[in-house]
């Protein structure tokens, strides 16, 4: 029971499937009542000037301000302090929104397309979405999922989560979320994507995270897991003859521990290697060049697919 | 002056800019800017009527009365489509400015017309171009894209109807620019004796400063929707990923532009809304300076924004943050303005004609508007409500409820100086009653279904999302109808209202000097100023 329970507003709220969630709730009630207040201010202010300053006779004589700089500079600066609270209370949850923890208990390759998700598994285990095939996450644990789409933007809107984020082809946006309670939760396409688009529903179901894992080692693979399409595809192109996988130095750089690990490049800049990185580095080899190594490595963009890169990159990722 | 002066047995003159030609042509080739204000008006109103019809159709669809949906999901799409675009490109961008801003700004300065009488009159037929090649996407090729245009939906995946949209949009910019230009070589070259920058009228220093986005912030939409047409025609590959293209970069270009197109409908409603305010309140206005330089500032800041609409874009965390925050800024402007015309009213002597109601609807919608946009700028918050419809019931507070409030205002109240002739007040404000009542019921459910989570453009919805829509439904008729009785009252006024006085409102500032309806060139002898705009001592 918190102070914020008692603002009516936040009742129209979804439910609060996350930690996360009581704390934009929080937010949203602070607003809604620093809205009333200076609602009340303005307009009942405007109300009563009404009322009080209202004409009776024709001859009536206004009276004569043109300004006053004091109350001018306390009603700029005033509602300036407010506004940068509420910038930096924003700013703390949205920090913890876009930061997924070290502790990932299920991480699930989403693709939209119109008007479909397909929701892919480490394992291999792969879902095309339909209300019939929830996607399922361990409830009490962090899910981490990594979006892209193969046509235009969808974006992946969880209301009891509070969180979303747009689904942007030739590109991987990510997501991440911790459902206290196991149960249902609905899923909405937010960015216009046309005809169905109001029809690209989806559920996530949180269930017990003992459950989660024997439901996810229980079935046989369907296939390969994408990490071991990815090994495959990595002897196929003949990665291995520029790049170790056992730490040793030969044309390239070494995949072994790559993933997450700090980079610097010839022209100075700085990045870690995340998912885009990978991605950019395997397409357009070009865009950032390792210092202390030559830019040797042909350019792969047009010859793998979306999925082929996925899958190299869960592949990198395993080579820890 | 030279014009042929002849006197009535009333004081009148008889001879004025309606009278001055006749004939259609004598319209279509004019060179008065009041005129070609009227001319905007007509289209305008037109325009607006077309997309409230879009509006109506896609209200009355989503209240789901009955067992079949009203529309086919692309009719839907269109409509939507249809309905933002109009509503933005036609009607809210060029409403305030090339209507009332021709009427009123060279009178307000005591000049005989713009700096460039031909090149308004051909801002207003380009206008009318852009408007006929946008509208003939709607009878070929529709299009279903969302006034936004976002790539690569709009360049991969649907018909080549956009490409006249955009067309259209792209051309009716020039318009923009040129009516931009016009009015700050006015404002600066042909000020009537003694009206320096700091007595001008606060309309001005409104439309001025909307002119400064107009003439920056244009052409990059321009250029961006030229993009559209070439990736689409020619394949460029600048926006679709399948092409090597960032879709996300798009987005960037086009917000860039309309995000400070935001401050284009809303900073000349401000104008307007300082002007009835004063004059209604019989009161000088208070802190003229502030409201004046904070217009210019929310043009200035109005540039450093356009990132807070991507905050789940994939844009880096960052760079959120940092739009965040100048964001933020905007409200301070915003504020003054607010707590201004408030005290402008404190130990006047206030009175409730039409116009003045609506300018008090304005302050009212106004505020909600600007308070729930604090909601969407902070990161944390926007991330739930970004394009819900808490978006859509933020934006039409603000720009429907702010802009269309004070675009109503601002007619009854230089109707009689356009016209020579009163309108109904009975009729201002049983209008005024029906859109302010109807326009609440219509939108402020909408922040509830947005919290409850309702996705905007939706064809469909959740069951537990019925009730709200409904009575947002039936809210929209009423809007549809106070506009209706609007528009009876104002033609009813053209065609039978009372002879108006020079200044029935008792106001301060320069058009209220001349005769109603004024001369052909304004004034029969050129104004001197030796005070502020509204001194009412």
């Amino acid at each position: 029971m918190s102070w914020s329970s008692l603002i009516p507003a936040t009742s129209f709220m979804p439910i609060q499937a996350t930690e996360i969630a009581k704390e934009v709730d929080l937010l949203y009630a602070f607003l809604i009542i620093a809205s009333l207040v200076s609602f009340v201010i303005l307009v009942g202010g405007m109300t009563w000037f009404l009322i009080k300053f209202k004409r009776t006779s024709l001859d009536q004589k206004s009276a004569y301000i043109t300004h006053n700089n004091f109350a001018e500079f306390l009603w700029s600066f005033i509602p300036l302090i407010i506004m940068m609270g509420i910038f930096y209370w924003g700013m703390v949850i949205f920090e913890k929104l876009r930061t997924p923890p070290e502790d990932i208990a299920a991480e699930i390759h989403v693709t939209a397309e119109q008007w479909a998700w397909t929701y892919r598994y480490a394992n291999g285990k792969e879902f095309y979405s339909s209300a019939n095939d929830p996607m399922i996450v361990p409830a009490g644990k962090a899910t981490k999922l990594v979006l892209t789409s193969k046509d235009v933007i969808h974006s992946f809107f969880v209301p009891a989560f509070r969180t979303k984020q747009d689904a942007v082809p030739g590109k991987l946006t990510q997501l991440w979320f911790e459902p206290k309670q196991p149960g249902e939760y609905i899923v909405f396409c937010t960015e216009y994507c046309g005809t169905k688009h109001s029809g690209m529903m989806i559920k996530i179901k949180a269930i017990p995270s003992e459950e989660y894992a024997a439901w996810y080692h229980a079935e046989k693979k369907g296939a390969d897991s994408p990490a071991d399409l990815g090994k495959t595809l990595f002897a196929q192109k003949a990665c291995a003859s520029c790049h170790s996988i056992d730490g040793s130095r030969i044309v390239g750089p070494t995949m072994k521990g790559l993933f997450g690990s700090g980079r610097k490049f010839a022209d100075g800049s700085q990045t870690k290697a995340d998912e885009n990185y990978l991605r950019e580095s395997i397409l357009v080899s070009s865009a950032k060049i390792v210092e202390g190594y030559p830019p040797a490595m042909p350019v792969f963009q047009g010859q793998l697919s979306d999925e082929d890169v996925a899958n190299l990159i869960e592949y990198i990722k395993s080579i820890k | 002056m030279s014009s042929a002066q002849t006197k009535t047995e009333h004081g009148h003159t008889d001879h004025n800019y309606l009278n001055h030609g006749s004939g259609i042509w004598s319209w279509m080739t004019t060179l008065d800017h009041k005129r070609i204000g009227l001319m905007y008006f007509a289209t305008v109103s037109t325009l607006f009527l077309i997309g409230g019809f879009f509006a109506l159709g896609i209200r009355l669809h989503l209240a789901k009365f009955g067992a079949t949906p009203l529309l086919e999901p692309d009719t839907y799409n269109k409509f939507m489509t249809f309905h933002g675009a109009i509503m933005v490109f036609m009607v809210i961008i060029p409403g305030i400015p090339a209507f009332l801003g021709n009427f009123v700004l060279p009178i307000q300065l005591g000049a005989k017309d713009v700096a460039f009488p031909r090149l308004n009159l051909a801002s207003y037929y380009i206008f009318i171009a852009g408007a006929a090649i946008a509208a003939s996407s709607m009878i070929f090729n529709q299009v279903d894209t969302g006034w936004t245009f976002y790539t690569p939906y709009s360049t991969a995946k649907t018909s080549n109807g956009v490409i006249l949209l955009v067309l259209g949009a792209f051309t009716m910019g020039f318009s923009s620019i040129l009516t931009g230009l016009n009015f700050i070589v006015t404002t600066h070259k042909l000020r009537a004796p003694g009206m320096t920058m700091d007595r001008i009228p606060l309309m001005i220093w409104a439309l001025y400063s909307t002119s400064i986005i107009q003439i920056l912030a244009t052409p990059i939409l321009a250029i961006t929707l030229l993009l559209i047409g070439a990736e689409k025609t020619l394949g460029v590959g600048i926006f679709d990923p399948d092409l090597g293209g960032d879709p996300v970069l798009f987005q960037h270009f086009f917000w860039f532009y309309s995000h400070p197109a935001v401050y284009i409908m809303i900073l000349p409603a401000m104008g307007v809304i300082s002007e009835l305010i004063t004059a209604f309140s019989k009161k000088t206005i208070f802190g003229y300076r502030a409201i004046a330089y904070s217009s210019v500032a929310i043009a200035a800041v109005s540039f450093l924004v356009w990132g807070h609409h991507m905050f789940v874009s994939g844009q880096s965390t960052l760079a959120g943050l940092v739009f965040s925050i100048i964001t933020m800024f905007v409200g301070v402007p915003t504020a003054i303005k607010l707590f201004n015309w408030i005290s402008t009213m404190y130990r006047g002597t206030v009175t409730f004609e039409a116009p003045m109601l609506f300018a008090l609807g304005f302050m009212f919608l106004f505020t909600i508007g600007g308070l729930t946009g604090v909601f969407l700028a902070s990161t944390g918050m926007d991330v739930h409500f970004h394009d819900t419809y808490f978006v859509v019931a933020h934006f039409h507070y603000v720009m429907v409820g702010g802009t269309l409030m004070a675009l109503m205002g601002g007619i009854f109240y230089w109707f009689p100086k356009m016209f020579g002739k009163m309108t109904s007040d009975l009729g201002g404000r049983i209008s005024w009653v029906l859109i302010f009542t109807g326009f609440n019921v219509t939108f402020f459910p909408q922040f509830v279904l947005g919290a409850m989570g309702m996705p905007r453009r939706y064809f469909d919805y959740l069951p537990e999302y019925t009730n709200l829509n409904q009575i947002s439904t039936v809210g929209s008729w009423l809007i549809g109808l106070g506009f209706l009785v609007g528009l009876i009252t104002i033609i009813h006024g053209i065609l039978k209202g009372e002879k108006a006085s020079d200044n029935p409102w008792g106001a301060k500032t320069l058009e209220w000097q001349t005769s109603s309806p004024p001369p052909h060139e304004n004034f029969t002898t050129t104004p001197t100023v030796t005070a502020g705009p509204y001194d009412f001592r």
